[in-house]
């Protein structure tokens, strides 16, 4: 106590100076401190981060070409991908068939782009459901969150259980058909459920922030606060999912028109020349070779996207 | 009602808290009292200092206050409105009217909005104003926190700790509130940086004539800046005084063992002096002692402090205490 005494004393000593004791000798006002960057949006800033990422740069760049090929390679070819030409069948590609020909005499470059557009079809479209689907499951699983979070996410888990193969099979036999359409259905059945864990676990995460409850004492509402906060904070994520999921989704198509539950003839993927051409491969190699470059660039390319927009989208990496 | 409650809510009162409770389910049939019957009174313009260990209930307490969490019981009167029956423009005026700075300058500010997004995000929601009224007010506000205008098009990350928490205290008062909780603004700074926001506070303080809440364990610091400063104890307020008062001539067992553990700049005085120390840990709060919750570390304890819980009662003129032992010795 006695100490406690002591201090209080010499504090007082210390309050006593009077006030003509002190001057003002003017604020820092930080006048030094000017800052030469202009003011830079979000979207902007985040694509002039992408741009210095040469990698991921170079993968949209062959990306756009692989759109561009499989808008227009058919119709630059000169040839239907369906017509068929017994005087040249297997032909190793020349001149006149760039990527050669296939066992019944079709035209492979032809072929192979009208390929990509399924393939590409069922990746991109497969991915934007999957995210669109998972994003709003998730968002509304971590808004509530309790009871209802805890059903949602049970769900999640048993849908996630089921193989996918046997979900694709029993599709296939209860519609009775083989087309794009049912296997996109197959395929984003249980494909929302990841991105729907993400997003959750995003969003739940969000939700305690301090930046959050900064908004909830501004008076923000609910809404407005899910708008420029929550989505904003989540949407990167969402993208990058969307690019990493884009390949996974080309894949499974691949692999499912491979073992002959894919894609029908007389349409083809990428999976299913592949397939075909497998019979053939001992004496023609360059009949895989094209569509398997094909789904190997596009896997490639959409990976590294996917990894450079992760980076441009976090203001926190900027250099 | 209770005359010690009735004493403590004066008409001048900015804020009057009674009986607040804020319990979290944890577990089936279980609760964490993290606020348990606290009642408080904070008068118009004073700072009032908020001090107790980590896990104390102060921050719950503070953020209670101003409805970012709902009470479990309890009634907080803010400007002589209850803050429970507030609906439409009377909510959205009682959020313009009481703001909160927060202890993380790291996680308080958006990263991927500006400073200038940041600060002008209030006044979207209760000011009208056009883009070039808001740049402005932005520039002053920042201007006002010893910024520059241009740290408007910065992010947040971009800064250092004592910057963000400078625009952390231009977004709360961007939208002129009169009634701030400072929930550990300085916690998380190194010293030199503490000083120049607690200053900033005192004379943003006296410029706009503002009360604050300042919630710390930083004991030095809240005596620096307070007026009144109330101690807790496992979500249970212990004793409530005046500054000198209670740093003087601490009465509760628990305000003594803390004022003891102050540091002091003196090395002699550092050396000589005798500390109180507390043996055992602080109790769970979701299975809290019967009787007094400081029963179990407190070499004074009576008989009496098992079986009932001791209840605050001013043993001097404005200075109250939460102890079985002021019934005997002080009286």
């Amino acid at each position: 106590m006695v100490d406690v005494k002591k201090r209080m004393i010499s504090n007082q000593e210390w309050e006593d100076i009077p006030d003509e004791k002190f001057k003002v000798i003017g604020t820092d006002d930080f006048s030094g401190d000017v800052i030469a960057r202009p003011k830079v949006g979000y979207w902007a800033d985040a694509w002039r981060r992408f741009k210095e990422n040469k990698i991921a740069l170079a993968a949209l760049c062959i990306m756009v070409l692989l759109l561009f090929m499989v808008t227009f390679g058919p119709a630059i070819s000169g040839y239907n991908f369906e017509q068929m030409d017994t005087n040249a069948i297997n032909q190793a590609p020349s001149a006149e068939h760039w990527f050669g020909t296939d066992s019944l005499g079709r035209d492979l470059f032809a072929r192979v782009w009208q390929a990509g557009r399924v393939s590409l079809a069922i990746g991109i479209v497969g991915a934007v459901v999957a995210s669109v689907v998972g994003s709003i499951y998730g968002g509304i699983a971590a808004y509530f969150g309790g009871i209802v979070d805890d059903i949602m996410m049970r769900i999640v888990e048993i849908l996630l259980s089921i193989p996918y193969l046997i979900i694709v099979i029993l599709i296939s036999v209860v519609t009775d058909s083989k087309s794009m359409g049912t296997m996109m259905l197959a395929l984003t059945l249980t494909g929302w459920c990841g991105i729907a864990r993400l997003v959750r676990g995003q969003m739940l995460q969000l939700k305690s922030q301090e930046f959050v409850l900064a908004a909830g004492a501004l008076g923000v509402s609910p809404i407005k606060t899910i708008m420029r906060h929550m989505i904003p904070n989540t949407i990167g994520l969402i993208i990058v999912a969307i690019t990493f999921d884009i390949p996974g989704y080309i894949f499974s198509e691949a692999f499912l028109s491979y073992i002959g539950l894919g894609i029908q003839p007389p349409n083809t993927s990428w999976g299913a020349l592949a397939s075909a051409a497998q019979q053939n491969f001992m004496f023609y190699p360059y009949q895989l070779f094209f569509p398997a470059l094909m789904i190997a660039l596009t896997m490639l390319s959409f990976t590294l996207l996917g990894d450079g927009l992760r980076d441009a989208l976090d203001p926190k990496l900027r250099k | 009602m209770d005359p010690v409650i009735e004493k403590l809510q004066n008409a001048d009162n900015i804020l009057e808290v009674t009986d607040l409770c804020k319990f979290f389910k944890a577990g089936r049939k279980q609760y964490l009292k993290a606020v348990d019957h606290v009642s408080i009174a904070i008068k118009r313009g004073e700072t009032l200092g908020l001090v107790g260990e980590s896990g104390c209930g102060k921050t719950t307490c503070g953020r209670t206050m101003i409805k970012l969490y709902e009470p479990t019981s309890g009634k907080v009167v803010f400007d002589g409105k209850d803050i429970s029956k507030l609906k439409g423009k009377e909510l959205l005026a009682f959020k313009k009217d009481v703001q909160i700075i927060f202890q993380d300058p790291y996680a308080s500010l958006d990263p991927r909005m500006t400073i200038g997004e940041i600060i002008s995000e209030g006044m979207d929601v209760h000011f009208r104003l056009s883009e070039q009224e808001k740049t402005a007010r932005v520039a002053d506000l920042l201007n006002k926190v010893g910024l520059t205008a241009d740290y408007a098009n910065r992010f947040a990350h971009e800064l250092s700790g004592g910057q963000r928490q400078r625009v952390g205290i231009a977004r709360a008062l961007a939208v002129e509130p009169k009634f701030i909780v400072c929930d550990e603004p300085i916690s998380a700074l190194d010293v030199s940086i503490q000083a120049q926001v607690v200053n900033l506070l005192i004379k943003l303080q006296k410029e706009y004539g503002l009360t604050y809440l300042f919630i710390s364990h930083d004991l030095s610091m809240v005596k620096h800046i307070s007026d009144r400063v109330g101690v807790m104890y496992l979500g249970s307020l212990v004793e409530i005084a005046n500054n000198e008062k209670l740093y003087d001539k601490p009465i509760h067992p628990y305000t003594q063992a803390l004022i003891s553990a102050i540091p002091m700049a003196d090395p002699d005085a550092e050396k000589s002096r005798s500390r109180i120390k507390l043996e055992g840990e602080v109790p769970s709060p979701i299975n809290p002692p019967p009787g007094c919750k400081f029963r179990p570390r407190c070499k004074y304890a009576m008989d009496i402090c098992a079986k009932e819980a001791p209840i605050l009662k001013e043993v001097e003129p404005d200075h109250f205490v939460a102890c079985h032992l002021c019934d005997k010795n002080c009286r």
